[in-house]
């Protein structure tokens, strides 16, 4: 019997109606556990380079991760990853939700779609019963329309089902995939389930999902529950409300948004705004908050309540979370009121909240630069806010300008050449990034931006504080109860961090320690991302009840799989750098490694190329960034050496 | 049936359902709980507890499961609830013939919720245990009850499957795959 996974995935071809269940090879499970590890492996295997994002040999694949479906609290992620259109790299957005633990009941660890349907389709999986069905009705359809005109028609109001809108459908390079209560948002993934004519999957499963040792693991459980309720009641002292607490960052939940409103840049982009912040601003949208959310809600098995219903008044209601909730209204300049009935619009349309307000607010500057003139936008209203809604519209039909602007602002400005790249200002490897612009280098967030291939600060960043506290006293305070770290010497690292002087950025934490300490977080986001754990209670907040030291044991408990951290940490490795191999065989290089040039006004090109030098040594890759062939054959990837050796992109030496 | 009157300890929970964030804890923990052997596997569609919903409309009601019964209602009423309207089915707690609501999925038995009946007993009910939103509240109170003899889960479920096939044929096919062991 298989523990915690179902030990079977599901194939299905497209373009030749062609449907299979297959077993899997629990070994591969002891490699690569599930979710990113389980799709990494098999795009590795199965999409070569050449292979294009709109073509049917990309596959999409929809993992759960390893824990999904047990009762382990959290563990609810679906790993959606396929070519992403806009960077060509891998893309492996994820969504909490209830579609994954769905899927495994229905008796699936990984759904993995090929080939392309010539009409919309959309796939129902219930249990053993699969079917593709027409969805010509749905074209067009936003995606939380369309998702309930099936849960209508299947008679199942307990189908999960995971959509794309019009942005999808038109391929829009930033389309997300939605699921009511969260999205699959980053990497323009939603425009391949666009290009392979699906428009939806409906899931529902009725199947048992067993673990290897329950009582232990039931144990461990209600030890989490008991430790969520504690922290819940006692929030960390001395940083910010929203980093104080667990879950996603609290932005449904929590009013007070100086720091975001204040600290992050509106416009494409640019402009910070100190001060902004008003006792009169703060009543003006803690009101238009307490009037359009209904309630909090969470994702399966999780008691965090990250997710909001929103109603705005004339508009059909939606869910949202975490930052979406200040994209559209900061990037516009304009009031949480607009941000919240932009975002009904978006989610329907299905775009990513990061990329589709940076993209308008890119358009509009260039417009105001005389780079794009009149005759790009015909029949634009005059009002801002309006045009944010036009060229949304403009953007999720590819019509005109929009059919530019659906690249995302990088392809955008190399296509309308004269000067727009300067505007394309905010992008790591041509995707758009949070909104931040800050003075001085911080050493571990360089290595992050530039080496993080989720190509996302919030997929890499996490357990470690963002910035020093004050005084010598709070931080050993905050030392006290921190288990979590990996080794004692990150707490040496953290007392000693100051705002000022010789012990403050850049230059401290010193180069090896900046690598440890970057490497530790990378490490525990690729772990939830291969057991679907969510980050909010793991990787991403400070002082999680996940951490390296139970993560091994929840593993064991669950699928009776022998597992320490060492054994852990060198899975977390492989999959690392599988990921790695796989975009390095797509082209991606060292010149692509470099945060947005004005993410810091202070910059030090020598000290960077130091610390990626020095990083990419530590993590055992060479000067070029590309695991050598002794590491990879230490990870159990000689079958990525060779084929590295093959294709010339390593050379016997290593 | 026998009644009499005696004192007794009622244990109920007490639904909140303005609290509920449908986060689907107690289906889990439920299933869980109830598996065989205890905690090793969980699936809520065997749950004694299940939260109806629609996301939507911004309802969430956790219903836990009631007395089988045999038959379906006769005359079946709509809700109104927010200016949108349900079929009363949709909360009922009944495991009854006409809908899959608290049923195993594979032989069809009727569920019920039996507190998490256990030795020793716990103090509270696991959904209520795992949910951290209070939406579930666990109330006990002494109360002079009418109390007829309480069926075990097996009886409900011989119950159930005599009505599907008669009592004969039960009979008869007990008899016969009894030997066979
Ligand atoms: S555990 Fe509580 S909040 Fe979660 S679904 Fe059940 S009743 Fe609702
Ligand atoms: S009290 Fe126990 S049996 Fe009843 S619904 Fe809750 S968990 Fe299930």
């Amino acid at each position: 019997m298989r523990y915690a996974e179902t030990g079977f995935n599901l194939e299905v071809d497209l373009t030749r109606g062609n449907i299979e269940r297959v077993a899997t090879d629990p070994e591969l499970t002891e490699l690569y556990l599930g979710g990113l590890g389980t799709n990494a492996k098999i795009l590795w295997d199965r999409v070569p380079p050449e292979v294009e994002p709109f073509s049917p040999e990309n596959l999409l694949i929809f993992g759960t991760g390893l824990l999904v479906g047990t009762p382990v609290i959290g563990c609810n992620r679906t790993v959606v990853s396929t070519i992403s259109p806009q960077t060509g790299l891998m893309a492996f957005s994820m969504m909490g939700g209830f579609f994954a633990p769905e899927l495994k009941y229905a008796g699936y660890d990984t759904l993995i779609i090929r080939g392309q349907s010539p009409d919309l389709v959309y796939l129902w999986i219930h249990d053993d019963k699969v079917e593709i069905r027409d969805a010509s009705h749905l074209k067009g359809k936003g995606s939380l329309e369309a998702a309930e005109m099936i849960r209508t028609e299947l008679d199942d109001p307990k189908a999960q089902i995971a959509s794309i809108g019009m942005a999808g459908e038109n391929r829009v390079w930033f389309a997300s995939i939605e699921q009511g209560r969260s999205s699959a948002s980053r990497g323009g993934i939603g425009a391949v389930m666009g290009d392979k004519g699906l428009k939806a999957i409906a899931v529902r499963g009725t199947n048992d999902v067993h673990v290897a040792r329950p009582p232990e693991l039931i144990e461990m459980c209600n030890e989490v529950m008991r430790y969520i309720k504690h922290r819940n009641e006692n929030p960390i002292p001395g940083v910010m409300p929203i980093l104080a607490g667990l879950g996603s960052p609290q932005e449904m939940a929590i009013h007070d948004e100086k720091w975001h409103t204040e600290n992050f840049a509106w416009g494409n982009s640019r402009t910070r705004r100190k001060g902004f912040w008003t006792e009169e601003v703060e009543d003006n949208w803690t009101e238009t908050m307490r009037g359009m959310r209904t309630r909090l809600v969470s994702c399966h098995n999780c008691p965090m309540k990250c997710g909001a219903t929103i109603s705005v008044p004339g508009l059909p209601t939606y869910m949202m979370k975490c930052f979406s909730k200040l994209t559209y209204t900061m990037a516009a300049m304009s009031d949480l009121e607009f941000g919240l009935r932009i975002a009904q619009s978006a989610t329907e349309y299905g775009v990513d909240a990061f990329s589709a307000p940076q993209v308008m607010a890119f358009a509009l500057e260039l417009y105001e630069a005389g780079i794009l003139t009149d005759d790009d936008f015909p029949g634009m209203p005059s009002d801002n806010e309006e045009r944010f809604f036009w060229l949304l519209d403009r953007i999720v039909r590819r019509e005109g300008i929009g059919d530019l602007l659906a690249n995302g602002t990088h392809w955008a400005a190399e296509q309308i050449g004269n000067g727009a790249q300067e505007y394309a200002h905010n992008n790591i490897k041509k995707h758009e990034q949070l909104p931040l612009k800050l003075g001085m280098l911080n050493p571990i967030y360089f290595l992050m931006y530039a080496t993080g291939e989720k190509i996302n600060i919030t997929q890499i960043e996490g357990n470690y504080p963002q910035a020093p506290f004050a005084t010598r006293e709070e931080r050993e305070e905050f030392c006290k109860d921190w288990v979590q770290v990996p080794d004692e010497k990150f707490k040496e690292y953290f007392l000693n961090w100051e705002l000022r002087g010789e012990y403050s950025i850049p230059h401290y934490p010193g180069i090896e320690a900046t690598c440890e300490i970057v490497n530790w977080q990378e490490q525990m986001h690729y772990i939830d991302d291969a057991t679907g754990m969510c980050a909010g209670l793991s990787s991403f907040p400070l002082k999680p009840p996940y951490h390296i030291h139970n993560l091994p044991t929840f593993i064991s408990n669950a699928t009776g799989m022998e597992l320490d951290e060492e054994g852990l940490t060198q899975i977390a490795k492989r999959i690392r750098n599988l990921v790695r191999a796989f975009n390095i065989r797509r082209g991606m290089s060292k010149e692509d490694e470099k945060p947005p040039a004005d993410h810091w006004k202070r910059r030090f090109p020598e000290l960077e190329e130091e610390l990626l030098t020095e990083y990419y040594r530590f993590k055992g890759w060479n000067e070029q960034g590309i695991p050598t062939s002794e590491s990879l054959h230490e990870l159990a990837l000689d079958y990525v050496a060779d084929d590295f050796l093959e294709r010339g992109i390593l050379q016997d030496e290593g | 049936m026998e009644v009499t009157r005696k004192k007794k300890i009622v244990k109920t929970i007490r639904i909140d359902v303005d609290k509920c964030n449908g986060c689907r804890a107690c289906e889990v923990i439920c299933s869980s709980f109830h598996a065989i052997p205890k905690y090793s596997s969980n699936n809520p569609e065997r749950s004694r507890i299940r939260v109806i919903h629609y996301p939507l409309r911004d309802l969430y009601v956790p219903v836990y499961a009631g007395e089988y019964v045999a038959a379906e209602c006769a005359g079946r009423g709509m809700y109104t609830i927010d200016g949108k309207e349900y079929d009363e089915c949709a909360f009922c707690r009944a495991s009854c013939p006409s809908r899959d609501l608290f049923k195993e999925p594979d032989s069809g038995l009727p569920l019920k919720c039996d507190m998490c009946e256990s030795d020793p007993s716990l103090t509270e009910p696991m959904c209520v245990q795992w949910c951290l939103a209070d939406a579930l509240i666990y109330e006990e109170r002494e109360e002079e009850v009418e109390e007829g003899e309480t069926l075990e889960e097996i009886e409900i479920g011989l119950e159930a499957m005599a009505h599907k096939f008669g009592w004969q044929k039960l009979l008869d096919t007990a008899a016969r795959m009894s030997k066979k062991d």
